[in-house]
């Protein structure tokens, strides 16, 4: 009824360059746009790239192995790298050194700090030979100590350095994570999709049957599985089946959701006035309806994640989930299982506040991608 | 109302048909069979030897040499038709005296982790969704956030933690030494109450977290819908208007997810009840399936289910009482 | 039911320089600026104008229903006399004040666009109309339920006492409507405003509303507020008329000024856009342009942007006065200014 004459409506030049470029921009640029002001969500991206980056390259962060035993320190505290001493300061920064005693009251050997000695930190020292992301042979390692043992987060009761296991954690739970959220989107997209196509009964049968998997409790469902896994199974095949659980019982939930969105998606308005319009199934699913919804299936992607990551920590800290020598945020969490544990050695629950802040991380990343993603919500 | 009744009774049973399936798929996953793993547990250390007819006769007492369909029937019968849920050998006993009693303190535990979850999440979300963008709703918010990112398990082994080192109390278990082996009583009752309070602050961590977003979420709808304007517009005090109008519709989303709710708390009981040693199925259902004992493992798992199922149908039914449109709907 | 209008001539309410706006993240929006207008006993107002002109906002602060982030300039009044003879300033009455919730409902009454959004759906239609009555009179619960019966007879309902158990989505809209007015009259008011009360209604029972709506005024005899974007339904219900655009008032009459002779460019335009049965197969004339965005509010006259006469470097520099053309006929345009000056 109303023709638009912007030319009438009195904004300024800047402002109405400022809508245009609104109007023209794609689908992507606005999502960007709407993220880079959420502050909140790209302070959790940020830490998200920082752990996985530090994951991906453990080794050469890491001054020790994950399995490397240090002679003499079982359940060091962590020592915290300092530039001063009674003896003054200096520019390079140093850990007291360790020394076993024994106990007067309890006769147990106890490591304990020395200040009175002084352990340099060297930075790209040579040490423990290792394979960067599988396949490059090094020797460095980020920082190290030419003489004695440097335990930033402490070490275990095996004497096992806890900052280095600590990085290697975090590329295994981060990865179990990530592959198990393909493979459940996979399964969803495929279910979803066979379902979505065929429609009527096939359909119905999927979606009781996904309404029956979600009916029972997540982890003990989980823990069915994983108890199934034969004993002689190496930590490897622990590692791959975890993934697969991980994804058979998370697909339901996906796939609903997908299967929801697509159906509202088909009734939106502008996907029936381009079907009035005369554009065909491949366009309408080309250019309305996958551009809508690839934002939306990321932004699903980067929320079920958390779950996995929790589900992975859970069973692995009671023991159906992966197994040693493979580490993961829930396996370290084993040795602080009792509080006697805790009381004896407090920084064995240090993995805990990694699961917290990955997981915080993620669901602020996800909350803000949300909201970003959805281009007809105004802000508010 | 009859007829909205029937259907969910039959939803609710072919729910269970196909739950019970699933169960005893997994019941036969594990790697060997049921009667090298009972005759392993018999007969370790007496120094006897398992020959492969005894096996074989052991298989043939159980039935296991029976095809699996013959076997699901024959299981499920058992326990629709005499409650009897098998054998659990671990413990050279029946199931059904395995788990007995721990059926009522995981009931127990559930009400007292939902009451404690509505308690806090409903009034505290209608609180923050009227006080929308003050300081306390932020706080809320970070509070939720917190509510998911730290495990409950985790949550307890801090509050262990602290009621060891700062207070000197364990809040573990569920009985007074004294009262753990004594026959029920009124002080016993009181007693089990007294420490169902630590375990259901924990088990209500998350759900509690989560509950609070859904209230304050709908709390924000309704409070703007202009059914609210209206009763205002008529000279209802604030208050009155509150609780009447956005309140009453802020519940449904939380009536609606009870069964969700009781999945989500039996999901993270085997694991807090680990940390805390209470003694529940979920507890047992861990230890079952460290011992691969799949009788009484699956008679965990099919009860607890149960439990879901049922609350889901109880939701069901509460919502049509809440809500007339629901009614209308199903016919 | 006392017939107020005979006892005295006052007026009833007298709404003087209101200007509302909001707080948004955008900056502050002013919806209503300046407006002025009065309402007798048992007359009735038309407020017309498109969707952003601000005539709901200027009504709905007589009730003070605007929502939190609204701002009340201290320099409007709202004068309302009361059925007791007193006369008090709404817009200084404390939000949560008793005494502002005695005129909700009690003294001025207020019926909506959307009858179905407007009941709870999960309380039955009379649910809602006893919690009127039983806020505004003395009365006992069985008692309340009778007078709501009652109402809902009068405002034509057939079965009054089977629709009293029913819930708002067991009604049809004419039906539901019909109960709004019902629950708006239950409570006895002086001042009953409709804000576009038949917007969402077919032709027919539109007209069957607004017949009853004639009825129910002269029966009870309360003053009404009708607003409206639609210049035909105004013109079967007003005794005069305001016409709004980008809140401010831009022409006020008697409803014969405004129909037959429309001076405000504004107001011809939107006679002219309104369809007749006498001129079938003709173009209707639509008024080009959208209204300006109320966060770009032009200066001087607001309609200059889409006026056909607009007089440039005067219409768009500063706001006309008003030009008397008759004892009951204002305008406020350039176009007349000019003549006079």
């Amino acid at each position: 009824m109303t023709t638009t004459d912007l030319s009438h409506t009195p904004l300024s030049q800047e402002e109405s360059e400022e809508a245009q470029r609104y109007f023209s921009a794609s689908q992507f640029q606005l999502i960007w746009w709407r993220f880079r002001k959420r502050r909140l969500a790209q302070t959790g991206a940020l830490i998200l790239l920082v752990l996985a980056f530090v994951g991906l390259f453990a080794e050469f962060f890491n001054p020790y192995g994950g399995t490397t035993r240090i002679s003499d320190a079982i359940l060091v505290s962590p020592q915290i790298p300092r530039f001063c001493n009674d003896a003054g300061c200096t520019l390079r920064p140093f850990v007291p050194g360790v020394v076993s005693k024994r106990n007067e009251e309890t006769l147990r050997m106890e490591t304990v700090m020395d200040p009175s000695v002084r352990r340099d930190i060297y930075f790209f020292v040579k040490g423990e030979p290792y394979k960067l992301l599988g396949f490059i042979e090094m020797d460095t390692h980020l920082f190290g100590l030419k003489e004695g043992a440097i335990n930033l987060f402490g070490t275990d009761s095996m004497g096992r350095d806890l900052f280095s296991r600590l990085l290697l954690a975090t590329r295994t739970s981060l990865s179990i994570g990530i592959v198990g959220v393909i493979i459940a989107f996979v399964l969803a997209l495929i279910i979803g999709g066979i379902a979505g196509y065929f429609g009527g009964w096939t359909d119905y049968a999927i979606q009781r049957l996904t309404e029956i998997v979600r009916v029972v409790p997540v982890i003990p469902l989980y823990m069915g599985l994983a108890a199934a896994f034969p004993k002689e199974w190496s930590s490897t095949q622990v590692y791959f089946a975890m993934t697969l659980i991980l994804a058979l019982v998370g697909w339901p939930t996906l796939a609903r959701r997908i299967r929801g969105k697509l159906l509202s998606l088909r009734g939106e308005d502008y996907v029936i006035a381009a079907r009035l319009s005369g554009a065909g199934s491949s366009r309408i699913i080309g250019r309305h309806l996958l551009p809508a919804f690839m934002s939306y299936i990321i932004v699903d992607l980067v929320i079920s994640f958390p779950y996995m990551l929790l589900s992975e920590t859970a069973l692995s800290f009671i023991g159906l989930g992966l197994r040693p020598p493979t580490v993961s945020w829930g396996v370290l969490l084993q040795d602080a299982q009792t509080v006697r544990a805790i009381e004896q050695a407090p920084w064995l629950f240090i993995p805990a506040l990694f699961v917290v802040v990955a997981v915080l991380s993620f669901t602020v990343l996800g909350d803000g991608l949300r909201d970003a993603a959805d281009p007809y919500q105004v802000s508010d | 109302m009859i007829k909205f009744l029937v259907q969910r009774t039959l939803g609710m049973i072919v729910t269970m048909f196909f739950v019970s399936i699933m169960v005893f798929i997994i019941m036969e996953l594990p790697p060997g069979d049921y009667a090298e793993r009972w005759a392993f547990r018999k007969f370790s250390g007496t120094g006897a030897q398992i020959t492969q007819a005894d096996l074989d006769n052991i298989r043939a007492n159980f039935g296991l040499d029976r095809p699996a369909p013959e076997r699901y029937f024959k299981w499920i019968s058992n326990i629709v038709l005499h409650g009897d849920f098998g054998e659990a050998f671990a413990f050279q006993t029946s199931v059904n005296n395995v788990i007995g009693q721990k059926i009522w303190l995981t009931l127990a535990i559930l009400f007292s982790t939902l009451i404690v979850t509505y308690i806090i999440s409903i009034p505290v979300g209608m609180y923050a969704a009227v006080r929308r963008n003050s300081l306390e709703d932020y706080a809320l918010t970070v509070f939720s956030y917190l509510g998911f990112a730290l495990p409950n398990f985790l949550l307890a082994l801090i509050l262990l933690y602290i009621s060891i080192t700062y207070f000197d109390t364990s809040v573990g278990g569920l009985f007074s030494p004294d009262y753990a082996d004594a026959p029920w009583s009124m002080d016993k009752a009181l007693d089990l109450l007294s420490h169902l309070v630590v375990p259901a602050i924990i088990l209500a961590w998350s759900a509690t977290a989560f509950q609070l977003q859904t209230v304050r979420a709908t709390m924000l709808d309704e409070l703007n819908t202009l059914s609210v304007t209206a009763a205002r517009a008529r000279g209802v005090p604030e208050w009155k208007l509150l609780l009447k109008y956005p309140a009453r519709l802020a519940i449904n989303p939380v009536v609606s997810t009870i069964g969700f709710d009781a999945n989500r708390i039996f999901s993270e009981l085997p694991i807090v009840a680990l940390v805390l040693g209470l003694p529940e199925l979920g507890q047992l259902l861990l230890k079952s399936y460290l011992d691969l004992d799949m009788f009484v493992a699956g008679a965990i798992l099919l009860i607890l289910t149960f439990m879901i199922v049922f609350m889901n149908f109880l939701s069901d039914i509460f919502l049509a009482i809440l809500d007339p449109r629901v009614k209308l709907i199903e016919g | 039911m006392e017939n107020i209008k005979e006892k005295t001539d006052d007026n009833l309410l007298e709404v003087k320089n209101l200007k509302i706006s909001f707080k948004t993240d955008e900056g502050i929006i002013t919806a209503v600026d300046g407006v002025n207008f009065t309402v007798k006993h048992g007359e009735t107002l038309g407020i017309v104008g498109e969707s952003g002109s601000g005539k709901s906002v200027s009504t709905w602060s007589i009730m003070r229903l605007l929502p939190k982030n609204s701002i009340i300039d201290k320099k409007s009044s709202i004068r309302f006399r009361k059925k007791d003879g007193k006369v008090v300033d709404i817009t200084k009455l404390k939000a949560r004040s008793k005494e502002l919730r005695k005129i909700r409902g009690g003294e001025v009454a207020l019926i909506f666009q959307e009858p179905m959004s407007s009941f709870s759906p999960v309380y039955t239609i009379g649910n809602q109309i006893s919690e009127a009555v039983l806020q505004h009179r003395d009365v006992s619960k069985e008692e309340a339920q009778e007078i709501a019966i009652d109402m809902l007879d009068r405002v034509g309902i057939a079965n009054p006492r089977q629709r009293f158990k029913q819930y708002p989505f067991e009604l049809s809209g004419g039906m539901r409507q019909r109960a709004m007015i019902a629950v708006a009259l239950s409570m006895n008011p002086a001042l009953l405003i409709a804000d576009e009360p038949t917007t969402s209604l077919d032709v027919t029972i539109q007209a069957q509303i607004l017949e009853l709506m004639n009825e129910l005024q002269e029966e009870l005899g309360m003053a009404i507020i009708f607003i409206t974007h639609n210049l035909g339904v105004i013109a079967q219900v007003a005794d005069k008329i305001e016409v709004m655009y980008l809140g401010k008032i831009l022409e006020r009459g008697t409803t014969k000024d405004i129909i037959q002779n429309p001076q405000h460019p504004y107001t011809q335009a939107l006679l002219k856009a309104i369809p007749r049965l006498d001129h079938i197969g003709e173009r209707l004339n639509a008024i080009s342009g959208d209204i300006p965005s109320p966060l770009s509010r032009p200066t001087g006259c607001p309609f200059y942007t889409r006026c056909e006469k607009v007089i440039p470097g005067i219409c768009d520099v500063k706001m006309p006065n008003p030009t008397k053309l008759s004892d009951t006929h204002t305008v406020y345009c350039f176009l007349y200014e000019e003549k006079n000056v």
